[in-house]
């Protein structure tokens, strides 16, 4: 079955177009598993899901019970990680602010990708004047740095997980839509989609059915590359007080009440560092893998 | 020529058109806070026809691009608003506390280019081996990172650890206020002021932001010069270096980094561009008293002239170093001319 | 014996495939002596001047029952005792200077920095034997072109210089690795001529590696065809018209004449046996 299938998608001659796009896939994903960090990434990532999707089940302790009699404690076998400054179980809370990390990150890809998308698409589609307005505000979004306009939005919304939310996907939608209309653009001019116009297929439903789904496989890539700056992102916005509020187990939120405590009861703070640590650098060895795998030539 | 200055005032243009992107967007995050303005101003129980005066009188039911007008022509006479928390007028804000980043920032960018171009250097020259491995991985760490999650554990290790580095802050405070304010860039003024225990005590402080900001900074800068490195230890011209009989340490600086060091400037104009960013964050853990730690406080207060005022400067400063990067890249690289 | 090469084999390796670029190439050339190599490309010719003067890849292994260079044997000089050889005693001409000047460096600084690489000079008597030999390639305007920067001039001068270049430490061998073949057809003759006159006047040997072998003919003594990585035939340039080997005949008869003007040019056809390794 999979040697079927291993011979089947690395057969240079393919007959299909399916066949040689399950052929490039296969070829990434074979390069991608010689590359060891790669595989180091995308070990973590996986486990890091299924931790927190079961965070129901494999937490030891209720994320929000407190137990004020015994605060900031160390490590112990009834508290692996130790207690907070209201006495509440930090790996349980860990593992319920992996959900909420994970969640930031999926609601962000979701809003983003589809607006990039749409823009690229349609500047790159229509080209003229709509490209030229398009890519302009594209670029006045570029032109500032991603967190300080994410803490200037969050700002004039109200603090909060939705507010931060959206802050994320406003800035981090323009470069999806240059990658879409930079594939539009090698398509515009194509044969299959000038016999598509001459069937009189209206321009929204060749964008739609014909330019769009080809722009995907590249926007996926580039989702992969941005996760980590989403979850950098949001941990920063919670951080500063600006993404999830204090009793949510968030772990940039966990990090800016444990700072108080850090000279003193530095295990508080250490655990939810280490926490973002590991799971954006597995994000970014698997991002570094993808581009090598992807782009050799590019950075 | 023609050609030069045409492509010039292309690039002049659509620094306008970003500039005034950026005064729209900072404008309208302006109009939707969420602290009433009016109330702020006459009070929470003022009455209804108090209000309605307040509302009136501070243009509030102006269409927007009335409004917009006036905060643009606001803007443009060096007038930001006013900071409810200081009560200071929002620009003698951000020049107080911008010099406190700018000599971090600038620190860092140094050491980060210090470190950051021969580690690319290196690992372009040794592609493949362990030490391009090594310094792949280190870089990455550090870019993957959220700043202040580096910058806490810099504290723990440093300063709660092994004690090498004085807690937050930018100044011991038996030097607090000792030194006048000229540039207000502490190293300098301590200097001018001949007043070397506060120097060192400045560069004391100093030493851990910078090296958490350029290590932070540094992941970006190697990436790109190894990349660009391999791009150049590819030319043709590699090839008739080394057939003059250059070593090999004179063809890789003398022939393949040159043609890299014009596009490094760009990378590192970017860089300084997002060493504001790292540097907000950083401020917030180190009680650094500058720009980031004024923003983040007035974000917390829901102090919006600050916010968007500072918005405004960053984002400006953001774009003017975009632009000196594309002047300086034209000075500099034969090819464009 | 200026350049003696038994056996020269070049492989490459990738993706755990071995490809032999070169296999068995042997050739002499005494001193003063012009030898062509002639092929298509992807026939070796490149890469065999290429490893003569150890430029290759380090992935490329390169094996030889002998390669000498003036009596020195290439295989094992240091990359020191090779630095002096490159430049110093032969010097090495690539195809296109759009790519192969530095792009970011004057002409004089990249003929001086050749100059003082190998003589004891400063910078004022390397700028000015940079002029001198910007003079003798006869290219126009020398003090101009010495602060000019590649970009700035034609591809034809930038083959002069880089010819300049090249001979700026005084070698006794020249590689040429098609010279011409980035250039307009109007400058190609004039460049020839020019590495022509230099290698006379200089002494020197020549090693012209070019696809045109009526061309490499009429420049030198003898002529070597190259195909798929192994000498098909090496006879003098003058015999050209008695060529045994079929791949030979067939490349003279694959070019247009104005004098025997035809309506089809035939298409050479390949014989898999010229690949079968000659008994050493």
């Amino acid at each position: 079955m999979l040697a079927d299938f291993r011979a089947w998608a690395l057969d240079d001659l393919a007959t299909s177009r399916r066949q040689a796009a399950w052929g490039r896939r296969y070829r990434i994903w074979l390069a991608l598993k010689a590359n060891p960090l790669a595989m180091i990434g995308m070990i973590i990532i996986g486990l890091c899901v299924i931790l927190a999707l079961l965070a129901p089940l494999l937490a030891p302790h209720d994320p929000a019970i407190q137990d004020l009699e015994n605060r900031l404690a160390r490590p112990t076998a009834e508290h692996l990680l130790g207690t907070d400054e209201l006495g509440r179980d930090i790996l349980s809370r860990l593992l319920y602010g992996g959900r909420i990390t994970l969640g930031i990150v999926v609601a962000v890809v979701i809003m983003v990708a589809p607006v990039g998308l749409a823009v690229g698409t349609i500047a790159g589609y229509f080209g003229g004047w709509v490209d030229k307005t398009l890519m302009r505000i594209t670029d006045v979004f570029l032109a500032f740095p991603r967190l300080i306009l994410a803490l200037a939005f969050v700002a004039a919304l109200s603090p909060g997980v939705e507010s931060a939310i959206l802050a994320i996907a406003l800035t981090a939608w323009p470069p999806y839509a240059r990658i879409a209309r930079a594939e539009t653009l090698t398509v515009r001019n194509s044969e299959f989609i000038e016999a598509v116009a001459m069937t009189g297929a209206s321009s929204w439903r060749i964008i739609l059915r014909h330019v769009a789904p080809l722009c995907v496989p590249s926007l996926v890539v580039r989702v992969t590359l941005d996760m980590a700056s989403i979850i950098i992102t949001a941990a920063s916005l919670g951080f500063l007080g600006m993404g999830a509020q204090p009793p949510s187990p968030e772990w940039g939120a966990m990090i800016a009440t444990a700072k108080r405590f850090i000279l003193d009861q530095w295990w508080v703070a250490l655990s939810p560092c280490m926490a973002i640590l590991l799971v954006s650098l597995a994000f970014n060895f698997l991002g570094d893998g993808l581009r090598d795998v992807l782009d050799p030539k590019q950075d | 020529m023609n050609q030069r200055a045409k492509s010039f005032a292309a690039t002049l243009g659509s620094v306008l058109v970003t500039l005034f992107g950026l005064s729209v967007i900072t404008f309208m995050i302006g109009r939707v806070m969420p602290v009433d303005p009016v109330l702020a101003a006459v009070g929470d129980n003022a009455p209804a026809d108090v209000v309605a005066a307040a509302r009136a009188a501070m243009g509030l039911d102006d269409p927007l691009v009335v409004q917009y007008w006036s905060y643009i022509s606001n803007v443009l006479q060096g007038d930001l608003g006013q900071s409810v928390l200081t009560r200071n007028p929002v620009v003698s804000d951000i020049a107080h506390y911008f010099p406190a980043t700018l000599e971090m920032a600038t620190l860092a960018l140094i050491l980060a280019t210090l470190l950051g171009v021969p580690a690319g250097i290196v690992a372009a020259v040794k592609r493949g081996s362990l030490t391009d491995q090594i310094i792949r991985v280190v870089c990455i760490a550090g870019h993957s990172v959220p700043v202040f999650v580096l910058a806490l554990l810099g504290l723990l290790i440093f300063y709660v650890g092994l004690d090498l580095v004085p807690g937050p802050g930018r100044q011991g405070f038996i030097y607090d206020g000792m030194v006048p304010t000229v540039t207000g860039i502490l190293l300098i003024d301590s200097l001018l002021a001949g007043d070397m225990g506060a120097f060192w005590d400045a560069a004391h402080h100093l030493a851990l932001p910078v090296l958490i900001l350029a290590y932070f900074s540094m992941a970006y800068i190697t990436r790109m010069t190894r990349a660009f490195m391999l791009d150049a230890l590819k030319g043709e011209f590699i090839i008739s270096a080394r057939a003059k009989g250059l070593s090999g340490w004179k063809v890789v600086m003398g022939h393949a980094f040159p043609n890299v060091a014009v596009q490094l400037i760009t990378v590192l104009a970017l860089t300084y561009a997002g060493l504001l960013e790292g540097a907000v964050i950083t401020e917030t853990v180190f009680a650094w008293p500058g720009l980031g730690q004024y923003l983040t406080t007035a974000l917390m207060n829901g102090d919006m002239n600050p916010v968007v005022g500072t918005t405004l400067v960053i984002g400006a400063i953001y774009v003017g170093l975009n632009l000196l990067a594309d002047i300086l890249y034209r000075v500099f690289d034969p090819r464009v001319k | 014996m200026l350049v003696d090469i038994e056996n020269l084999r070049i492989a490459f390796e990738s993706n755990g495939k071995r490809f032999e670029a070169v296999r068995g190439v042997s050739f002499k050339l005494e001193a003063r002596q012009k030898l062509g190599i002639v092929g298509e490309s992807g026939s070796g010719k490149s890469i065999t001047a290429r490893a003569l003067m150890r430029l290759l890849p380090p992935q490329a292994q390169v094996t030889a029952d002998r390669m000498r260079f003036d009596g020195i044997d290439i295989q094992s000089q240091s990359e020191r005792e090779m630095r002096k050889l490159r430049g110093g005693r032969a010097g090495f001409i690539l195809q296109d200077p759009k790519y192969s000047l530095n792009p970011v460096k004057t002409i004089g600084n990249q003929i001086a920095e050749a100059w003082r690489t190998h003589n004891k000079g400063g910078k004022k008597e390397a700028r000015e034997a940079a002029l001198d030999l910007l003079e003798q390639v006869m290219i126009r305007d020398p003090k101009r072109v010495l602060d000019a920067y590649p970009h700035e001039i034609s591809g034809g001068m930038g083959q002069r210089a880089m010819i300049a270049m090249m001979l700026a430490p005084n070698p006794t061998l020249l590689i040429a690795d098609e010279p011409t073949s980035a250039l307009d057809a109007s400058v190609e003759a004039e460049i020839l001529r020019l590495i022509d006159e230099l290698v006379d006047t200089r002494n020197m040997g020549l090693l012209l590696i070019s696809h045109d072998l009526p061309l490499v003919s009429h420049f030198c003594d003898k002529v070597s065809v190259m195909y798929m990585g192994q000498v098909m035939e090496e006879l003098a340039a003058g015999e050209l018209a008695q060529a045994k080997h079929p791949y030979t005949q067939g490349l003279l008869n694959c070019l247009p004449s104005l004098d025997h003007p035809r309506t089809d040019l035939p298409v050479l056809t390949r014989d898999p046996s010229w690949l079968e390794e000659k008994a050493q």
